[in-house]
């Protein structure tokens, strides 16, 4: 597979029964609430980055100096030299010019080992164990999605930029918003009046009838409020999923209409984006280079933005990815699904720095990376750090908050 | 006792299949033709669920002939269609020249850019094939139960750049389709395109890559959870040693690159190829509820199949894996007539839907409104061989959004103008928006829908493009 897409999951995902509700907000709630109830300047925000596929955790964070690396993948190995030094024998991956600044600038904080016990090699279920933060047991309701049903049951509290809703911001009662990108135009005149009454709630029609309904009266109203900057952004990124599928354009618009939205003070205190592509079976080391790539260009340019402001200095970053992959590399200069990656951290409240042990190349679990970090402790210090909640209450009971914020 | 009950059964249908057929031959011609009356009371309501889901929405008269001549006997001319289908014959397979190459052209040269032209090119005449195809059949489950398997094989030329290899797919998925799924598996899992989609293509004996193994267990026939870490790994060694021609479009066996086994998978222990592995999966049991519960969940209700559903679903489909009698199965269900089984119309149902109540042809159609098809089907999610990835695309609600709202209404606006709307303009005002509704086989119009378009009786080709894009139109009710 050489894209795994928000959609793609939510098809795979069992959290899809509650979706489609808070998908009815739109732009023109959120741009009404930036006007009349903005977010405090002093609020932090989370912007989370979600890489699907399963990105190649020692092809970001490259152990270039371990001999077991290079053994390991004769093919597919950065030399020493070609990485971006960091400490401890690791470097960044070559494309990553923009984060290693941040490292040196001490914004970047690297988790490393990051993944849960006995992990699942399929995208679908581990990247359904990550949205939903349970391991064990299959949760109906993604860890943001429990955020909002404990922070007051605003879907504008967190939103998805993209069309379609991933289940992390599904929960019991609320679901998070997806404001899509592009369509913003309308017909005029007697077409677009009659357009406008599609739109009303017709007692008694079925759940999806009402729902597409619903989503033509949030059309218009996010048209009248939000079009010119959306259709801007929009154009960048279709301009981009044309020409290479997946789009690091696409990532930099995603972003570049979170940077909007925070400028404006609009009320979400999560942003939830991301990239696919990451499923490198094959010919991994070019793939994965601009991909990285892309991330790289897309968040440092955010960052940077964001550091102008009052509001933007409070945002913090996070990029994560179901899976790193298998130590060895196949047949195909690739390789396939592993165990545990990196998670990335960044921005101006960020305490730059490893954090968590990396993971052995020699001592491993049938091939694999054992874990060194277990992802409900980043979600946990995030939760805590930025969303100033007690993480308990999403994620039960025994967590630890780290100190990168 | 139940063998003998649904084996008369098969016969009747059999027995009224030619009748049945008629159905969508009529139609073809203005003036319906009455045909024989069924016994059991028609059911207006099933039979446009049938036309929808087993079909790929009915043409103008269909609907009417179909209510005419009952619900078990359109269910099997759907099931069973015989005759000739000049809709089929009028839209042949596109016949491609080699692939385009430019051996030893750098990234970014201009005979890299040319050769990179004419693979998008090739897609884009494939894709308007296909369209075509499913607008003009009259015989439609081939085309419908094609589109299904695409869905669940789900490969995207983005990554196999062949439009051969993706066409011979597609063709396998109608060849096959409606048979035996283990003739089907079998097939796909040394079908070229495939190989080259998950990497099997590249899976060699001690170095073997897991791609295929897994999604084919995850995804194609078990469903997570039916299998272990282990069976992915002994799987993929069975797998090894298949090769690609892109020249030829076909795949071969390397004995020297496949490993002999013996491989443990699922509990066996033997020396497995290809085949013997698709066998072996394929006949475990949570291989059949896995299918049947896909098939029910797509073409019947989105809330899966109870237990006595679920046996009965399984105990149709049987030990053969037939297809055919799995989607009998699920159309006779007392399920399959929930008020409460609402589907949503994915695009490419909606569009091809629309076509056909349109009667529009999209290879007749003059140029701009062809690229605003094509546009369309993008800005919608879409696109007919190229999905997101190897799950496939969503069902439901996913599709419902403000951004899919904006382009429906503009591709419905760019395609009604080309449309006949006799049926339309020869009613008077007041008539026309129940006009509009008969050639779109609607059901009943809310209110608030039928006000709308109240607005539009002035305007036909706007009247019907707004009905078209009504909640009403959205969904199979």
């Amino acid at each position: 597979m050489n894209s795994l897409t928000r959609r793609r999951f939510l098809a795979a995902s069992g959290v899809t029964a509650t979706v489609a509700a808070g998908a009815a907000l739109g732009w023109f709630e959120l741009i009404d609430r930036a006007r009349t109830d903005p977010l405090p300047t002093n609020a932090h925000v989370l912007v989370l980055l979600t890489l699907y596929g399963g990105n190649d955790g020692l092809g970001t964070v490259i152990p270039a100096a371990d001999p077991a690396y290079q053994q390991a993948r004769p093919d597919l190995a950065y030399a020493e030299h070609e990485v971006l030094p960091l400490r401890e024998g690791l470097g960044l991956n070559p494309g990553m010019t923009g984060l290693k600044k941040l490292w040196d600038d001490r914004h970047l904080a690297i988790v490393r080992g990051v993944s849960y016990p006995q992990p699942d090699h399929s995208h679908f279920r581990s990247m359904a164990i990550w949205q939903t933060a349970s391991p064990t047991d299959p949760l109906p309701t993604g860890w943001l999605g429990r955020w909002l049903d404990a922070s007051g049951s605003d879907p504008l509290l967190a939103v998805s930029i993209g069309p379609v809703l991933p289940p992390m911001l599904a929960g019991a009662t609320t679901a998070g918003a997806a404001l899509p990108l592009g369509g913003l135009t309308l017909p005029q005149g007697a077409l677009g009046r009659a357009f406008t009454a599609l739109g009303q709630p017709a007692p008694g029609e079925p759940a999806p009838q009402a729902a597409a309904a619903a989503a033509v009266t949030d059309l218009h109203r996010a048209v009248t409020a939000f079009a010119s900057a959306v259709n801007t952004t929009a154009k960048n990124t279709l301009t981009a999923r044309a020409t290479n599928g997946v789009g690091g354009g696409a990532l930099a618009a995603q972003l570049d209409v979170v940077a909007r939205c925070i400028e404006i003070g609009a009320p979400s205190r999560v942003y939830c984006v991301s990239l696919g592509g990451f499923d490198t079976h094959a010919d991994e080391r070019s793939t994965q280079q601009r991909l990285l790539n892309q991330v790289d260009s897309a968040v440092a340019a955010f960052l940077d933005r964001m550091a102008t402001t009052d509001r933007g200095r409070k945002v913090v970053l996070a990029a994560y990815s179901e899976f790193g992959r298998r130590v060895a590399a196949n047949a195909s200069q690739g390789t396939d699904h592993g165990t545990s990656g990196p998670v990335l951290i960044a921005g101006q409240t960020v305490i730059g720095g490893f954090y968590g042990d990396q993971p052995s190349l020699t001592d491993l679990n049938d091939g694999d990376l054992k874990t060194t970090t277990d992802f409900r402790d980043t979600y946990a210090t995030l939760l805590a750090k930025v969303l100033d909640t007690d993480p308990a209450r999403i994620l039960g009971p025994g967590r630890t908050v780290a100190t990168y914020l | 006792m139940r063998l003998k009950r649904s084996a008369s059964h098969l016969r009747v249908f059999r027995l009224s299949s030619a009748t049945a057929l008629n159905i969508f031959k009529v139609a073809m011609s203005p003036g319906a033709v009455a045909g024989p009356r069924a016994e059991e009371p028609a059911d207006r309501d099933a039979l446009r669920r049938l036309l929808q889901r087993l079909g790929l929405g009915p043409r103008p008269g269909e609907l009417d002939r179909a209510v005419k001549v009952g619900f078990a006997a359109t269910l099997e001319g759907l099931l069973h269609p015989v005759g000739a289908d000049a809709g089929l014959v009028s839209t042949p397979v596109p016949v491609f020249g080699l692939e385009p190459t430019a051996p030893g052209a750098k990234p970014g040269s201009a005979a890299r850019r040319a050769v990179n032209q004419q693979v998008a090119a090739r897609a884009m005449e494939l894709q308007a094939w296909w369209v075509d195809r499913m607008a003009a059949v009259d015989a439609p489950l081939p085309e419908r139960l094609a589109w299904f398997w695409h869905g669940h094989f789900a490969t995207a030329i983005g990554k196999v750049r062949s439009a051969p290899m993706m066409l011979a797919q597609n063709e396998t998925f109608r060849r096959l389709g409606a048979g035996d799924f283990r003739e089907l598996a079998r097939a796909l899992i040394v079908d070229p395109a495939m190989l080259v989609w998950l990497d099997g293509a590249q899976n060699r004996k001690g170095r073997p890559n897991e791609n295929l193994a897994r999604e084919f267990m995850e995804l194609f026939t078990l469903g997570v959870g039916n299998y272990t870490e282990t069976d992915v790994r002994q799987a993929a060694r069975a797998l090894t040693g298949w090769r690609v021609n892109r020249v030829t479009g076909t795949a071969s066996l390397l004995a020297a690159q496949h490993d002999p086994g013996p491989q443990t998978i699922q509990g066996t222990t033997a020396s497995l190829d290809a085949t013997g592995f698709a066998d072996l999966v394929v006949a475990r049991p949570e291989s059949a509820e896995f299918i049947a519960t896909r098939m029910w969940t797509r073409f019947a209700s989105t809330t899966p199949p109870g237990p006595a559903t679920l046996a009965a679903l399984t105990a149709a489909y049987g030990p053969r894996r037939d297809i055919t009698a799995l989607l009998h199965a699920i159309a006779t269900n007392p399920g399959f007539r929930d008020p409460a089984a609402v589907l949503v119309r994915q695009p490419v149902e909606w569009v091809v839907a629309m076509l056909r109540a349109l009667r529009l042809r999209p290879s007749a159609l003059p140029a701009p409104a062809q690229r605003a098809l094509r546009a369309g089907l993008t800005q919608l999610g879409q696109v007919p061989f190229d999905p997101p990835n190897v799950g496939g695309w969503p069902s439901g609600t996913a599709w419902l959004t403000t951004a899919a709202a904006a382009a429906r209404l503009t591709l419905a606006q760019a395609l009604t103008p080309h449309a006949d709307l006799t049926l339309v303009t020869a009613a008077a005002r007041p008539a026309r928006v129940d006009a509009t509704a008969a050639l779109l086989g609607l059901s009943t119009l809310r209110d608030r829908t039928r006000a709308a378009l109240d607005g539009l009786t002035d305007n036909p080709p706007q009247l019907v493009a707004l009905a078209l894009a009504s909640p009403e139109n959205l969904v199979s009710g």
